[in-house]
């Protein structure tokens, strides 16, 4: 040890906070230096996402930090090079800013919707966002519609919240958690934390997943479940807790429009729709309270929560005119009737007396062991109430409930059952973050026809927004699509998200049109990011007649070389998390916490690598030579220096005084949410572990859909325009006015004669069951098995390979297959073998286990790689026995009724059913290659990425004697 | 006698892995590195490792449990690696019950890691000299780090705090007392080697209902029964003599 403690002595050590980026979670982080060199990554204890912990990921830092995949200077394809060989010349920054001007201000000045920008998991939706918008372009989306859009949507559209950055279970006070399908890379060093303090507290915790892997390892009960039948289970627990009658009949007549009457009559214009006694005074995205309850009490329809009215449940009644009504619970009571834990049981897999006795801890937990905390406050409604009271049963699930075509409706069920045991926003049950809760849906929306994209001039509408009503669709005329992933389009109407899954494919066929540039930051569309992965390769590659390629220009801005960057005409190097300035904003995503918004920043610890330049520079920077008004002066001149001054500067509007960071706002940060800008901002956050916490009072902190001083709060410190009551949609009048318009029955905008069985049936207003599109289109004879993948929590998606330490963690992967499957199909423990769906096929390594519903299969996620990928040797186990499972999936349906080219996803959301393939598995026949299928030529390294080691022995900075 | 040792609870581990990232960060810039690394970005890496999960299926469907199991050095009261070294390179301190290998005095000949039932030490192919869990033994006295931190760096990284650490032979410790009430339990006890770490299993919550609760007297259905109209309908009235 002699040697290494002298040096350690001898080291000049400093430490720096900033906030992590192995993953998406954001804990704070102390970085420490040894003569300017990482030496240890430690998770920062003031911090309150991760409370000191980190994970294996953040500990790895180092080795991503020094990775030989990273990219340091600008490069340009070689001329007579084809995409894809990875043939590549160095430019300086110069030559690449004015391609990039000269190209983009030429589509800007004729057809802005020609360029299109898609980002991965970047955690700048913000910046990148305004961008897009003041380009003037429809076609920007980031990675949320092939990652949980469903989530956020079935939550957002029925109780204004969801999980992970929006809210989630509060296990500190609950007593029964439930968590369904793989969500361990959502949110997890919080998760992991609060998971382990709750079981330790004596709470019960179930988990409902095909896989007893993850998390679920440690559950006091794992329910296995086949994937995909989410939304079956869900309404037979429904079914069951209301005929039992162990539902929050208090929470549901108050806070929700389970009591409020919708119009029966099948020849009214108004079918399916609240009956109202008046015009409110106000039209705004809020849902004004002019509906109608059927009281008990005098026997006749009052006003809604009209003083000392008990409302009907379930019934059907008449109004004065004859109109035939019902309660919202009774239609949901009605839709549940045949979903019984019987029926349910033939589909999910699990027994019916399991399913009923789920319920009944569900109800009994919620009625019996309901909490009540001493803190008085006063509802919308004036009424003063002397205690906070919550059902202390918790929920929580992301991608595997999200990633169905079905996910919608699964996730509206959930949410709905979430809200007849009382738990939203209650104590022990789900909380919201801030911004969050929003209107039912949000205010923001999009464009709405060919009008709103003009060149040389900002687009009309945000690229991304929350339809209301069919109107709000960003369609023309026909009702064709405005973007080019066909978001906001008939197809997908509630696609928040975008489609990124689709944005190659479609611009490749030129349907809807042809673009001219595809700029993409920070997503592996070459690989893992994408379905179809191998035709998608040949699609970047593709040309027509004319010898152009029919996606003429390709930039790709990433930190590490990938699959992806193979086929960019322009390679920008991005700086890694530890070389730039980043803001976790209250504009974006925050990471704020149950008790009050938190938002925080990353401040460079390292100085950037080579030529690496943050991509927000980019961004300004081309805003700047582009015009683009957020980033110039009136006289057109540079308005911001850099990034760190865009942020300390930009106010949303002038003088609005709210800006990417809340915290340390006015002149000498006095101020906060709202304020003008602070000069010393980054300085402010800097002393204070780069994060800044608003505690909202105790008062605040429960029931903010409908909590007055909250909702105050709220509107007064600008996260929302109104301070309505934001009450839950157990039934859908959104999704019902979209219905309507299917069935022709509304005025305004119209689906195309092939849409309308499609969006009549999907948008339901209120949860059904259906079968995964993809499996109603598959032969389930000749493919039988659903094929899924989890999540390794040492792995972030492909990050993670280049990674010297948690490659030897996760270095390939297996197909994982029940004994029994796998024998009936002549496969044997650690034997090659085929896995096949009706759209390709792949040999991998099979593995036996015993924690796996027999019926599926799965695979640890993008651990395969392609050969050289990320730098790694070409013959890195990654791409000779790892493999990936996205070549089995389709980014399209087969043809329907519906359409030829249908985006593989929910007809709904857009979300893409990544979890929705059907395969089937035989062995690898003796005298196959033993490797996996597909192979692909080994990418070389590019120039300026660094050499690889063939062995290092680290220290702070130093690798031992070959480096 | 000081024994200090860690403490895993398997009630709470989710196989992470932060345990086994955060010992190598430290320890490779630290006084027990460098940790060699072999093939980094190549074909079977591999490399040194003072800590690692194993995960273990046990039963079968659908009653599987998945066990994450972190191992490391168990810091041996009567460790077999220490009488089998020819150089006295392996030894346990008497202050803290830490058992280390003096890297000056380590000649390679592997008898320690032969000699450990829990295949707990790892060789480092670049320097040729045997390595190990030091139980962070650079931070845990270092008195420039805040008395919170002094930990060994998986205590401080474990998400689901999993890892306890302090003396197992003072009885009102945590680790001690974790060990009593939990049902805590040393590796192989039927080897002799006394390992200090111990581990706690698995512990589950069960929920029983009650037929009764089921159905209680303010069930909200009962708030839904409809009064139909009676006036017109025919009833025994109109029958009974």
């Amino acid at each position: 040890m002699h040697e290494a403690a002298k040096a350690l002595a001898e080291g000049r050590t400093e430490v720096k906070n900033t906030t992590c980026y192995m993953c998406a979670c954001r804990c704070g982080i102390r970085v420490h230096l040894r003569n300017g060199e990482v030496r240890y990554i430690q998770g920062n204890p003031e911090h309150p996402l991760n409370k000191g912990v980190i994970c294996a990921k953040g500990s790895s830092g180092i080795m991503k930090q020094y990775s030989p995949a990273r990219l340091t200077r600008p490069l340009r394809r070689k001329e007579g090079s084809e995409r894809g060989e990875a043939q590549y010349e160095a430019i300086s920054w110069d030559e690449a800013f004015n391609i990039l001007e000269e190209r983009l201000g030429r589509i800007r000045a004729t057809d802005p919707k020609r360029f299109a920008l898609f980002t991965g998991r970047d955690q700048m939706q913000a910046l990148t966002g305004l961008f897009a918008k003041n380009f003037g372009t429809p076609n920007y989306a980031a990675h949320g519609g092939f990652c949980s859009v469903n989530m956020a949507a079935g939550m957002i559209y029925t109780i204004g919240g969801s999980f992970w950055e929006f809210g989630g279970p509060d296990l500190e006070r609950s007593r029964l958690f439930v968590m369904i399908g793989t969500a361990e890379d959502h949110h997890s060093n919080p998760m992991k934390i609060e998971l382990s303090k709750f079981k330790r507290n004596g709470g019960r915790f179930i988990s409902i997943n095909p896989v007893r892997t993850g998390y679920s390892a440690i559950a006091d009960e794992w329910i296995p479940i086949k994937p995909g039948t989410d939304g079956a289970l869900l309404l037979a627990l429904i079914h069951e807790i209301i005929k039992t009658g162990l539902y929050d009949r208090d929470f549901l007549t108050q806070y929700s429009n389970s009591a409020e009457l919708v119009n029966m009559d099948p020849n009214s214009s108004e079918f399916g729709m609240f009956v109202r006694t008046e015009v409110p005074e106000e039209e705004g995205c809020f849902d004004p309270q002019n509906k109608l309850w059927w009281d008990r009490n005098g026997n006749k329809p009052v006003i809604c929560r009209a003083k000392g009215a008990d409302p009907r449940l379930l019934g059907e009644f008449a109004l004065s005119d004859g109109t035939p009504v019902k309660p919202a619970f009774q239609l949901l009571l009605e839709r549940v009737e045949d979903y019984t834990p019987e029926w349910a049981a033939d589909i999910t897999g699990i027994p019916a007396v399991t399913i009923r006795r789920l319920a009944h801890e569900m109800g009994i937990v919620a009625r019996d062991e309901r909490i009540e905390l001493p803190i008085a406050w006063t509802d919308v409604w004036d009424q003063e109430h002397q205690s906070v009271t919550g059902n202390p049963v918790s929920f929580h699930a992301m991608r595997g409930l999200a990633a169905h075509s079905n996910g919608f409706q699964t996730i509206r069920a959930l949410s709905i059952l979430m809200s007849i045991l009382g738990t939203i926003d209650r104590p022990g049950g789900f909380r919201h973050k801030a911004p969050f809760p929003r209107p039912i849906p949000p205010c923001t929306k999009t464009g709405t026809g060919p009008q709103d994209v003009q060149p040389n001039t900002p687009l009309n509408g945000m690229p991304l927004g929350w339809p209301a009503d069919p109107d709000d669709l960003f369609v023309d005329d026909d009702g064709n699509p405005i973007r080019i992933d066909k978001g906001f389009s008939w197809e997908y109407p509630l696609s928040v998200h975008g489609l990124m899954h689709n944005a190659i494919t479609n611009a490749w066929r030129q349907d809807p049109y042809a673009i001219d540039t595809l700029f993409i930051f920070m997503a592996n569309m070459a690989w893992n990011s994408s379905m179809n992965t191998d035709e998608v390769r040949k699609m970047l590659n593709d040309k027509d007649e004319s010898g152009e390629y029919k996606i003429p220009f390709l930039v790709v801005a990433d930190a590490f070389q990938s699959e992806m960057t193979a086929f960019a005409d322009l390679i920008l190097p991005d700086t890694t998390y530890l070389e730039r300035h980043d803001v976790m904003s209250m504009l974006d995503r925050p990471i704020s916490e149950f008790d009050g918004p938190v938002d925080s920043v990353r401040i460079p610890v390292v100085p950037p690598k080579g030529e690496c330049k943050p991509f927000q520079e980019v961004l300004i920077e081309l805003g700047s030579r582009l015009k683009l008004p957020p980033f110039v002066n009136a006289d057109g001149t540079r308005k911001y220096q850099n990034y760190p001054d865009f942020i300390t500067n930009f106010e949303t509007a002038p003088g609005s005084g709210i800006g990417f960071l809340a915290g340390w706002r006015g002149k000498s940060g006095e101020k906060s949410m709202k304020g003008e800008p602070n000069p010393n901002q980054w300085k402010m956050y800097e002393k204070n572990n780069c994060v800044y916490h608003y505690h909202l009072p105790r008062s605040y902190q429960y029931m903010r859909n409908w909590n007055q001083g909250y909702l105050q709060w709220a509107q007064e410190h600008s996260l929302t325009r109104y301070d309505e009551p934001i009450n839950i949609h157990i039934y859908s009048e959104v999704l019902q006015k979209f219905r309507l318009a299917a069935q022709g029955k509304s005025d305004g905008k119209q689906p195309p004669a092939h849409l309308r069985k499609r969006v009549e049936t999907h948008f339901d207003p209120l949860p059904f069951y259906s079968e995964p599109l993809e499996a109603q289109l598959t032969d389930k004879q000749r493919y039988p098995l659903n094929a899924i993948t989890q999540r390794p929590m040492a792995m972030y998606h492909s990050w993670d390979s280049q990674n010297a330490w948690l490659r030897q963690i996760h270095t390939y992967n297996f197909l994982y297959v029940h004994p029994t499957t796998a024998r009936a199909a002549g496969i044997e423990d650690g034997a090659w073998m085929w896995v096949e769906s009706m759209h390709g096929k792949v040999r991998c390594l099979c593995r036996y286990t015993e924690a796996l519903e027999p019926g599926t299969v799965w695979t640890w996620n993008a651990v395969g790689k392609a050969a050289g990928a990320w730098n790694l040797d070409g013959s890195a186990n990654e791409s000779k026995q790892g493999f990936l499972l996205n070549h089995l999936i389709s980014e399209e349906l087969p043809a329907s009724a519906a359409g030829a080219h249908l985006s593989n996803s929910d007809p709904v959301t857009g979300q893409a059913g990544w979890y929705d393939v059907m395969v089937r598995i035989y062995p690898a026949a003796p005298g196959e290659v033993r490797e996996t299928f597909p192979q692909y030529p080994t990418m070389p390294p590019l120039p300026g990425t660094p050499k690889r080691r063939r062995w290092q022995s680290y220290f702070a900075g130093r690798f031992g004697k070959n480096s | 006698m000081t024994q200090l040792a860690l403490v895993i609870d398997l009630n709470v581990c989710v196989g992470c892995h932060a345990c086994v990232t955060s010992c190598k960060q430290w320890n490779t810039s630290g006084a027990a590195g460098p940790l060699f690394d072999d093939r980094p970005y190549g074909e079977n890496p591999t490399g040194t490792f003072f800590n690692r999960v194993q995960t273990y299926e046990i039963g079968q469907f659908p009653n599987t449990e998945t066990l994450h199991f972190p191992k490391s050095c168990l810091h041996c009261e009567d460790p077999p690696c220490v009488p089998v070294c020819p150089t006295g390179a392996s030894y346990k301190r008497a202050e803290d019950g830490i058992v280390l290998v003096d890297y000056d005095k380590c000649i390679g000949c592997k008898y320690c890691s032969w000699a450990c039932p829990y295949g707990a030490r790892e060789f480092d192919e670049q320097q040729k000299v045997m390595k190990k869990c030091t139980l962070c033994v650079d931070r845990i006295y270092d008195e420039t780090l805040p008395e919170a931190e002094r930990k060994p760096a998986c205590v401080l990284a474990c998400p689901t705090s999993a890892r306890l650490f302090g003396d197992v032979h003072d009885s009102e410790s945590e680790v001690s007392v974790a060990i009593r009430e939990n049902g805590g339990y040393p590796l192989m006890p039927e080897w002799g080697t006394k390992p200090s770490n111990h581990y706690l299993p698995r512990r589950k919550t069960r929920h029983k209902i009650h037929k009764d609760e089921l159905l209680r007297v303010d069930n909200p259905l009962k708030k839904e029964d409809i009064r139909h109209e009676i006036r017109d309908n025919v009833s025994l009235d109109d029958w009974l003599m």
